[in-house]
Formats: structure tokens, C-alpha cells, sequence
């Protein structure tokens, strides 16, 4: 179970990545965020992002159409 | 969380000691709905990514920072006529094409309300949040009239071109919108 729960399902390209960004800063390095999104985009979005900024992608999975990603803080 | 610079970082005049972010430069000179909609979903990403992101906005571009009730601007009769017809604020925006006299902005931010795409206000007021730097020029100001009690509040102090090119130099990322 990840640290912090972001849900943005129903949020359009940028949001999820904004509300991703945001949660990240707001735990400690090791920490887990989850985030949770309907945007198909996230699912190319969301590793770019975590590559770019160095935060490893621990999991990446679809339950019900809904992506689910968990990302550690750097 | 600051990204590691990619090409080798010059001395720069930054006292500061820590690592330099990536800066990103956006040209906003448009002020139709349809260009201030990504100008700022790139501008807000820019700072997820933890970019330092400053977005200029020249000629047309920045209708989109006047307020909604600024009204009739300017000692002119022609930029009267100008702050008339030329409204601004971002929700009076219209669309590069398929505008047909407001009715289809009107029709896109209806959609993008129902498939809730934040709008350009709400990414706006987000951009401000998340430090992006938002410098209006100065010239278009003067040409179009607009005073700083014409725009939001919040903004860095108007610039020019001087400045823009000064930002577009450091930065790993520049697009004229």
C-alpha cells in the first residue's frame, strides 16, 4: 500500500501529472505515492515523468479501465 | 528534486551553489482560446517536471492576462476601440477557427467542463501556484494601452524582448505559441 493515494480519475491531461508532482513533494524520499487516473495519456505520461525526474515506477497496472501507477520519491 | 542539467553547465552569474534547474520558455502571442490552452497545460507541466518555466505574453497573448473587468483601457480612441473589441481575460477568449461569433468557444468550454479539462482560468491561478513566472511586455502594453491595473495581479514586472532573449539562452526548452 502506497503512502499517499492521488485520485485523479476523471481528470484530464495535465492534471494528473500536476496532482502526481504535487503529492510526490509533499512525502519524504522512500515514500510511495499511488496514483490513480481514467487519462490514457498517464499511461505514456506518467513514466516519462518519473524517468525524467529520477523517481523509480514501482508498479504500473489496469484494474477496470482505471490505470493505477506507484511511484517512490526520490 | 531538481533534474540533473543534461549539457554541462556554464558558470553562470547565480551566486547560488546548488544545481541549476532546467528552465523552459514559453512565447504566448496568441490570444486565441486554442493556443492559450496549451501555452499553459505546457507551462504547468513545465513546473511538474520541476522546470523553472517563465511564460511571456506579447501582442495578442496577452488578452489573456487582463481582467475580466478592465473594461476600456487606453488614452486613445483607437485603443479604446481596441480594449473594446479585443476583451480578453480567459474567458472571453475565442477560437483561431470555427469561432462563428463565440458560439464555438462557447461550445469547446462546454465540452472541456464535461470532460473536465481544466480551463485555461483554472490552469492560469494553478501556473501562478506552482511558481511559473508570468512576465507581460511591455511595449504591447504601451501600444495596446493597458495599464498594470489592467492584468491580474501576481505577475513579474513587465519586460521586453531583451529580457525574453535573456531567459531563451539558459533555456532547454523555448516555443513561440
Amino acid at each position: 500500500m502506497a503512502d499517499t493515494v492521488v485520485d485523479a480519475r476523471g481528470l484530464q491531461c495535465p492534471m494528473p501529472i500536476i496532482k502526481l508532482s504535487q503529492a510526490i513533494t509533499a512525502v519524504a524520499p522512500g515514500q510511495t505515492v499511488e496514483l490513480i487516473s481514467t487519462d490514457k495519456g498517464s499511461c505514456t505520461d506518467v513514466p516519462a515523468w518519473a524517468a525524467d525526474m529520477g523517481h523509480p515506477l514501482k508498479e504500473q497496472f489496469e484494474v477496470d479501465g482505471e490505470f493505477h501507477f506507484v511511484i517512490e520519491r526520490a | 528534486m531538481t533534474t540533473p542539467n543534461l549539457a554541462p553547465v556554464e558558470e553562470s552569474a547565480t551566486p547560488d551553489a546548488r544545481p541549476q534547474k532546467e528552465k523552459m520558455v514559453l512565447i504566448a502571442a496568441s490570444g486565441d482560446l486554442d493556443k492559450a490552452w496549451p501555452v499553459l497545460i505546457l507551462a504547468t507541466t513545465g513546473a511538474a517536471y520541476g522546470m523553472d518555466v517563465t511564460v511571456f505574453f506579447t501582442f495578442w497573448g496577452l488578452a489573456i492576462l487582463k481582467r475580466p473587468d478592465a473594461g476600456i483601457s487606453g488614452d486613445d480612441w483607437r485603443q479604446k476601440l481596441l480594449s473594446v473589441f479585443n476583451r480578453g481575460a480567459p474567458t472571453n477568449l475565442g477560437l483561431s477557427k470555427l469561432n462563428f461569433a463565440g458560439l464555438g468557444p462557447k461550445m469547446m468550454r462546454d465540452l472541456a467542463d464535461k470532460h473536465r479539462v481544466a480551463s485555461v482560468q483554472e490552469l492560469l491561478e494553478l501556473a501562478q501556484q506552482m511558481g511559473v513566472k508570468l512576465w507581460p511586455c511591455q511595449m504591447t502594453m504601451d501600444l495596446m494601452g493597458l495599464s498594470r491595473e489592467d492584468l491580474i495581479d501576481g505577475l513579474a514586472d513587465p519586460a521586453g524582448a531583451g529580457a525574453a532573449i535573456a531567459e531563451m539562452k539558459q533555456a532547454s526548452i523555448s516555443l513561440f505559441v
